[in-house]
């Protein structure tokens, strides 16, 4: 394989969280009864006309400014044609010659270093509806419009994917760009993100363009990569054994792990565009995009950098906390109220993001904000509860929203700082276990540790380790 | 006169006067349909109960002391592909044989809040795609001048229906002369106005880029009424201009002297009938006699305007009428051997069968223009033509406050002498295509005999400039007596049977 | 320039229009009647003109993003010709 390397190219296409459809005001909803969400303009009936979207229009703006790409002054809708039972005016509404951006970027952290991966174009057009098909030998496919008209950006790589990790990692971080932008839900699962990948070999080193495959069916970031490694052995086995890849477009069967053929590119429509007639053209001017511009959140890769350089955390951890926008902000508020970067993201990487996992929930979802965060913090820091205790407070606040003092006060978590009480304890756990003390005095200095666990046993871990620690050691030494 | 030979203003007098209801204006149009239609076919659906119902409510809001529109009460009739919330709307095509489409265009919305009393569908052209109403899937339309003629197309339908008495006034369509052509047949005005004037919401297009909502009325002064009811800005249409719409009216002032007119000598050429060229003549004498300056002068790039057209409307027809596909509403073809088809059958025979041969051929030629490999040399090329004849009509208009052609260079043809000659009857259009590749406003009127036969002039105006052609237009009206003219009508299939 | 009975055929199925024999030959040598007309436009010189792409006087038309209630159930499959419960039904795709 060392001696061929690939050339993908991406194509995505992101369902936009707009409230209506991109060109009539049916309310553009996931979920909805079938054929529910539908008027006379998505259901194409003669004589109803489109009307743009301001918000496909605003969201196409964010998504190509942070993309880096270069927003067109003039640009048009154009038509698709072709007939299928999904597509009720048997045309789509897209845009061909003039998309809305152009010539953009976006970088990867791969592990050879940052790659920069070729925006070609973002465009603005519609879905289609869903089609179901009958159960087994049903002659019928059934037909829901809803998604009919849903606005989508068509985001379109340059082939300068160099490996299927690449593919991976961009189509991650594309998403949460996208999330920071709040333009989409980008679930692949219910097909609000979708990607189809374009993907041949070349003699490594060499900048030749051999047949390329389209690869579909793809539902999932990872199931990209393993379609475009199993495409890429495909490809290497046929150019091995003397022959060539056809153009054609290949479906990924996740059950089997395999793409099998799909059509050739023989078949391949004649889609007759040109200009839609009944949509007029979009004149921006620099002004209108200026102001779309600043009201562009912090994006990824600079917030990641921000938290570097102000909070003084290695960049491994930067990341994860900016891997969603939700995160991130929730780490910062926690900063707010405590001041301590490193514990704080400590916290919120390890515990909150574990229990998070575990009950798979969002960040929006949890009961537990950063306030409770910063009491309990405060608490530990007052020396009211220990580390150890501190798991237990968070888990259970976690769990009932309670607040940090009141989970302390229900449970008797308070921490034991009272020298007298604790004198008591110590001198009943050495005068239960001689021999443990004769082993410590004979230098077995773990056996200390004993000692403490059997106070921690007894007091229920309430027991100040710090001041259990000084009492021990002034009976022993 | 009798009432239903009557204009809208005049009616409109009468019933703000009180000497007639709007319920009785409405009855005497259909019993004119009623005793005429057999003949003429002007009608695809009739409309009688709700139009009497409306007229009642009418007639109810005047005694009530509310001061109505001018169209309040007076009877009209729709082109079949203007849609109607529950009314049937065919496009005379048996794709649309039973669709009822559960909107109305914008227009009717328009005209229902001024108290327009409808009287029916008319007949037309399948999908507009024809200038001789024989293109109808279900009967041709009769000149009510000579019922042996064809009254022009593709709104001939509401021209024969408004010229017989039938309706008081009409709303068609117009994309290269839909409007105009058959109002020049059958001696009544016709009106398009500058594409973006009126909605084309809710009107079954044919070429988006080139329709337009047009008037059939029988005298200008009518043509003013009813542009002042339906034109404005609809956000429902991108094409909607958001211009201050005047009142037309206003510009009926009888007075044309010094007004320049040009007369493009290239559209007085060799197909033009003699006949009808003779009296178009005599109407541009009139002209001068009113104080108009006629000039001729020169439009060399009109007769590119034909090919042009006819590669852009199929190139939009065959995208626009792709929707019609057996899926959501209209027909579908069932095979009649029990078995089913696949969805590729389906798809072409529900086509196939649904579809007349004029408008296949028109789908056919707009897919092959858009395919690949055709674009450029055909549809791109075309849009270039486009701009030229634009730049055209933009220098004459430096020189020029109207350009008068005649509206047809024919006389109506008789029933089934065109019908299997496409070019032919492109050409027949070749006066009034450009106006539409252009948007602009045009006017036909009528402006003789010959023959026996309704002869129309058009003029044209630049954009929104509806006014000025409706200011020459009366003028010349105010001084002819073409525009009081009425068929002479006699029952034919009464007497046959 | 004219089409062969197949590539006319071809732009049929484009189409999807089903044209039986009569039909075919019928419309077959109109087509090619009126597309040798259509051509004639390439004589005509337009070095350096802009195609008008748009009749219409404005630009930048879009609306608020804002939901209207939609078509009513019964009025969405009013025209149907074949419906299975809340779905439109058609041939089994492939």
């Amino acid at each position: 394989m060392g001696k061929y390397e690939a050339v993908i190219g991406l194509e995505v296409h992101v369902e936009l969280r707009t409230r209506t459809k991109a060109f009539c005001s049916c309310p553009n909803e996931f979920g909805s009864e079938p054929n529910t969400n539908v008027c006379p303009i998505c259901l194409g009936m003669p004589g109803a006309l489109p009307v743009l979207n301001e918000s496909l229009l605003e969201y196409g703006i964010r998504t190509g400014l942070a993309l880096n790409c270069k927003i067109a002054q003039f640009c048009k809708f154009d038509r698709k044609n072709y007939f299928y039972p999904d597509l009720p005016k048997a045309y789509q509404i897209s845009q061909y010659d003039l998309p809305l951006c152009r010539s953009g970027y976006l970088d990867v952290e791969t592990e050879e270093g940052a790659r920069s991966i070729g925006i070609n174009r973002v465009h603005m057009e519609e879905d289609a509806g869903k089609l179901m098909h009958g159960e087994g030998k049903a002659d019928f496919s059934l037909v829901d419009l809803n998604r009919g008209g849903v606005p989508l950006l068509e985001i379109v790589t340059e082939p300068d994917i160099k490996t299927p990790e690449e593919a991976r990692l961009f189509l991650e971080n594309l998403k949460t760009i996208l999330e920071y932008l709040d333009v989409s839900d980008c679930k692949m699962e219910e097909g609000s993100l979708r990607c189809d990948a374009n993907i041949s070999l070349r003699p490594a080193g060499t900048d030749i363009f051999n047949t390329k495959v389209e690869i579909k069916n793809m539902n999932s970031f990872r199931a990209v990569q393993r379609a475009l490694e199993d495409e890429m052995e495909r490809q290497y086995a046929l150019y091995e054994s003397g022959e060539s890849p056809v153009p054609e477009t290949r479906g990924w069967d996740e059950s089997t792990g395999s793409t099998i053929v799909m059509r050739s590119k023989e078949e391949a429509s004649d889609y007759r565009y040109f200009p839609d007639p009944d949509l007029a053209p979009v004149v921006l001017t620099r002004e209108k995009v200026e102001q779309i511009k600043e009201t562009l959140p912090e994006l990824p890769a600079a917030r990641k950098q921000r938290f570097v350089e102000e909070y003084d955390i290695p960049a491994y951890d930067a990341g994860v906390l900016t891997s969603s926008q939700e995160l991130a902000d929730y780490f910062e508020e926690c900063l707010e109220g405590y001041n301590d970067p490193k514990k704080v993201s400590n916290w919120v990487m390890v515990e909150f993001l574990r229990l998070l996992n575990t009950n798979n929930m969002d960040v929006q979802e949890a009961k537990l904000t950063p306030s409770h965060l910063v009491e309990m913090l405060q608490l530990m820091e007052k020396g009211t509860i220990s580390g150890k205790i501190a798991k237990t407070v968070f888990e259970e606040m976690f769990t009932t929203g309670k607040r940090a003092l009141t989970v302390v006060e229900e449970k008797g978590l308070m921490q034991i700082s009272d020298e007298d009480q604790l004198a008591g304890i110590v001198d009943q756990v050495l005068a239960e276990h001689p021999e443990v003390v004769e082993d410590y005095r004979k230098g077995k200095k773990k056996a200390l540790g004993f000692l403490v666990g059997q106070v921690m046993k007894i007091t229920r871990g309430k027991a100040n380790p710090q001041m259990v620690n000084k009492l021990l050691l002034s009976r022993i030494q | 006169m009798e009432i239903f030979d009557l204009t809208v203003y005049q009616l409109k007098e009468m019933m703000e006067k009180g000497t007639i209801t709007a319920r009785e204006i409405t009855s005497v149009v259909l019993a004119r349909i009623r005793q005429f239609d057999a003949d003429i076919r002007a009608y695809v659906t009739v409309t009688e109960e709700d139009a009497l119902a409306a007229a009642q409510e009418v007639d109810q809001r005047r005694k009530d002391g509310e001061k109505l529109p001018p169209l309040a009460g007076i009877p009209l009739g729709l082109k079949d592909n203007i849609c109607t919330k529950g009314v049937r709307t065919t496009c005379s095509s048996h794709m649309l044989d039973n669709f009822i489409p559960p909107y109305n265009a914008t227009v009717v919305e328009k005209l229902n809040k001024c108290g327009a009393v409808l009287t029916g569908k008319l007949n037309m052209d399948e999908f507009a795609m024809g200038s001789t109403t024989e293109f109808s899937a279900f009967f041709p339309t009769h000149n009510p001048w000579d019922l042996e003629r064809v009254p022009g197309g593709s709104s001939g339908g509401p021209a024969a229906a408004v010229a017989a008495g039938e309706a008081i006034y009409a709303l068609g369509s117009d994309t290269g002369g839909s409007a105009r052509q058959p109002a020049s047949f059958c001696g009544i005005v016709g009106m398009k106005p500058t594409y973006g004037l009126i909605s084309r919401s809710g009107v079954v297009p044919f070429a988006s880029s080139l329709d337009q909502v047009g008037t059939l009325t029988k005298d200008v002064r009518d043509c003013a009424l009813v542009l002042n009811a339906i034109a404005g800005h609809d956000p429902k249409d991108n094409a909607s201009a958001a211009v201050d719409i005047p009142d037309y009216t206003t510009f009926l002032t009888g007075n044309i002297k010094g007004k320049k007119i040009g007369v493009p000598k290239e559209q007085l050429g060799d197909r033009l009938d003699p006949r009808v060229a003779d009296v178009f003549k005599k109407a541009l004498d009139k002209l001068e006699e009113l104080g108009a300056v006629v000039d001729e002068c020169s439009f060399p790039h009109a007769a590119s305007a034909v090919p042009a057209y006819h590669i852009i409307a199929p190139a939009e027809a065959s995208s626009n009428l792709a929707r019609f596909d057996g899926v959501r509403y209209g027909y579908r073809a069932v095979p009649d051997d029990g078995k089913e088809y696949d969805l590729l059958e389906m798809y072409m025979k529900t086509r196939g069968e649904g579809f007349g041969p004029e408008v296949k051929r028109r789908i056919m030629m707009g897919t092959y223009v858009l395919s690949s490999g055709c674009y450029e040399k055909f549809y791109l090329k075309a849009l270039k033509v486009r701009t030229l004849i634009r730049n055209e009509y933009q220098r004459l208009f430096q020189d020029y406050d109207v350009l008068v052609t005649p509206t047809s260079p024919y006389l109506p043809f008789r029933l089934g002498d065109e019908v299997d000659d496409p070019l032919e009857l492109y050409h027949s259009d070749s006066y009034t295509i450009p106006v539409n590749m252009a948007g602009l406003p045009a006017i036909s009127l009528p402006c003789g005999f010959a023959e026996g036969l309704p002869v129309g002039m058009q003029l044209i105006a630049p954009a929104f400039a509806e006014g000025r052609i409706l200011q020459v237009a009366h003028a010349f009206e105010q001084n002819t007596p073409y525009h009081q003219q009425r068929p002479p009508l006699k029952e034919k299939k009464g007497s046959e049977s | 320039m004219k089409l062969t009975r197949e590539e006319v055929r071809q732009v049929a199925v484009l189409a999807r229009l089903a044209l039986n024999e009569e039909e075919f030959n019928e419309l077959y040598g109109k087509f090619n009647e009126v597309l040798e007309f259509v051509e004639t436009i390439n004589n005509i010189d337009t070095e350096n003109v802009e195609p008008t792409y748009y009749l219409m006087p404005v630009q930048n038309v879009w609306r608020s993003d804002e939901a209207h209630q939609p078509l009513a159930p019964e009025d969405v499959f009013l025209d149907a010709p074949e419906r299975d419960g809340s779905f439109f039904k058609v041939p089994r795709i492939l």
